[in-house]
């Protein structure tokens, strides 16, 4: 059947779901493998901004839902990456404008010509939810070491399993090193053993994200974002790759930390 | 992923992370078979209350608890230590055929003994339950993946 449908969604809001997909698409695509991204958040559109697309939008999603676009007119092409689609949301319209078999019927089509479908699922576990879970293959599950992202994340878990789309992986974002060592945070593998799916992800958190989704250039492309390369390495195992996690604790050696106490940090 | 160290004094004092944890824990049990905890504690409440109008039970041993192995296998458990009198009480017992009948109906009638107060626990574990997965939001859609709610989840997580 071609490509795969990879939706990456959360429940709770504002966990990181537009980062990782904007994230994920670029990486992919610099895999060499031929990807669109779709924002499924209608009303709330945002991925293209963080992909730094949005002065080139013409047609939307619904737009091609509802006829007056081709598919491939609304979609807009990366500037970096000959190979990278967007189908933006639509803004002005809400999510009752598209049904679940709309996204399947859309899907299908895209299948043909790439190997990666990615779909930015909005937060919440209503219409929106629905759309962007109907033609998955895979559900990335994003969530933050934290008790009320945890929670939503295992309500939509149940969600995707008795939709028959599980189990679904975890991305687990903003994760705190410091923080988890003073015991003052989940770790990654409290989250695993609360929820027992398997880990894709670990991304710590990382200023250069808001950087990133400043200049509209996804944290990926900064090759000194800890949490760009470990967007990569999620792209990575995505694609079946064994990549093990990167070492997130790593960074500052005792000589750096010496350094950083006389500095007075 | 812990180092040693921290595994070694974080127990001592436990941080916000171990309470975010053990608070998880507790809150998922209950959304994941959609019963809250008060309800919970009213159920246990009758449950006994049946069971005292046909056995005589040690009450502050009794154990009521939910087992989770994962998400869709939910296991309620219970250990009802029963008060084991004379012939009598293990007929009522075996006549009505009550849940913990197991320690009060054999022993009763094979050895006859009149140990006179004697507990035995009987344990009943109520069968597997899947979790009924109740999926409030179908309401507000068209219904098209509703109907699984019920039925498949035998897969393990
Ligand atoms: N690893 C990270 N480190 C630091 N900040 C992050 C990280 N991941 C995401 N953020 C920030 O968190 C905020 C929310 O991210 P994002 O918009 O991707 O979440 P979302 O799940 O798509 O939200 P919504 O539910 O509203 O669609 C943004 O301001 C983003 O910059
Ligand atoms: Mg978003």
């Amino acid at each position: 059947m071609g490509g795969k449908v990879v939706t990456i969604s959360s429940g709770k809001g504002g966990v990181g779901k537009t980062t990782a997909t904007a994230n994920l698409g670029i990486s992919l695509a610099s895999l060499g493998k031929r990807v669109v991204v779709i924002d499924a958040d209608i009303g709330l559109r945002n991925l293209d901004v963080i992909m730094g697309l949005e002065n080139r939008i013409v047609y939307d999603l619904v737009d091609i839902v509802e006829g007056r676009s081709k598919l491939r007119q609304a979609m807009i092409k990366h500037k970096k990456f000959a190979d990278l689609f967007l189908i933006p949301a639509a803004q002005t319209r809400d999510k009752m404008a598209v049904s679940p078999d709309d996204m399947v019927n859309l899907t299908d089509e895209l299948r043909e010509d790439f190997d990666y479908i990615l779909i930015d699922s909005p937060a919440g576990i209503e219409r929106g939810f629905r759309n962007a879970l109907e033609p998955a293959d895979e559900v990335l599950i994003v969530t933050n070491p934290e008790v009320s992202a945890v929670r939503d994340a295992d309500r939509i878990i149940g969600l995707i399993e008795a939709a028959d789309k599980g189990p679904g992986k975890l991305i687990i974002n903003r994760l705190k090193t410091d923080m988890v060592k003073k015991g003052e945070m989940l770790s990654s593998d409290d989250v695993f053993d609360i929820l027992g799916l398997a880990i894709i992800g670990i991304i710590p958190e990382d200023e250069l994200v808001l950087s990133a989704s400043n200049s509209g250039i996804p944290v990926t492309l900064n090759l000194q974002s800890k949490a760009g390369m470990a967007f990569n390495n999620v792209a990575r195992r995505v694609i079946g790759e064994d990549v093990p996690f990167m070492n997130l604790d790593a960074n500052p050696g005792i000589l750096q930390r010496l350094v950083g106490l006389l500095n007075g940090r | 992923m812990n180092n040693l160290l921290s595994r070694l004094f974080g127990r001592a004092r436990k941080g916000s992370g171990a309470t975010a944890k053990d608070r998880l824990r507790f809150v998922l049990q209950h959304d994941r078979i959609n019963l809250p905890p008060e309800r919970m504690e009213e159920m246990k409440r009758e449950i006994l209350a049946v069971i005292v109008k046909y056995l005589v039970v040690d009450k502050e041993r009794v154990e009521i608890d939910l087992e989770q192995r994962d998400r869709s296998h939910s296991k309620l458990t219970a250990e009802i230590p029963v008060a084991i009198h004379t012939a009598t009480t293990a007929n009522r017992a075996e006549e009505k055929n009550v849940v913990a009948a197991k320690g009060a109906g054999a022993n009763g009638a094979n050895n006859g003994a009149d140990t006179e107060d004697e507990a035995e626990d009987a344990s009943a574990e109520a069968e597997e339950a899947e979790t009924p997965k109740a999926i409030e939001d179908e309401k507000s859609d068209q219904g098209d993946q509703g109907d699984s709610a019920e039925d498949e989840k035998s897969k393990p997580g």
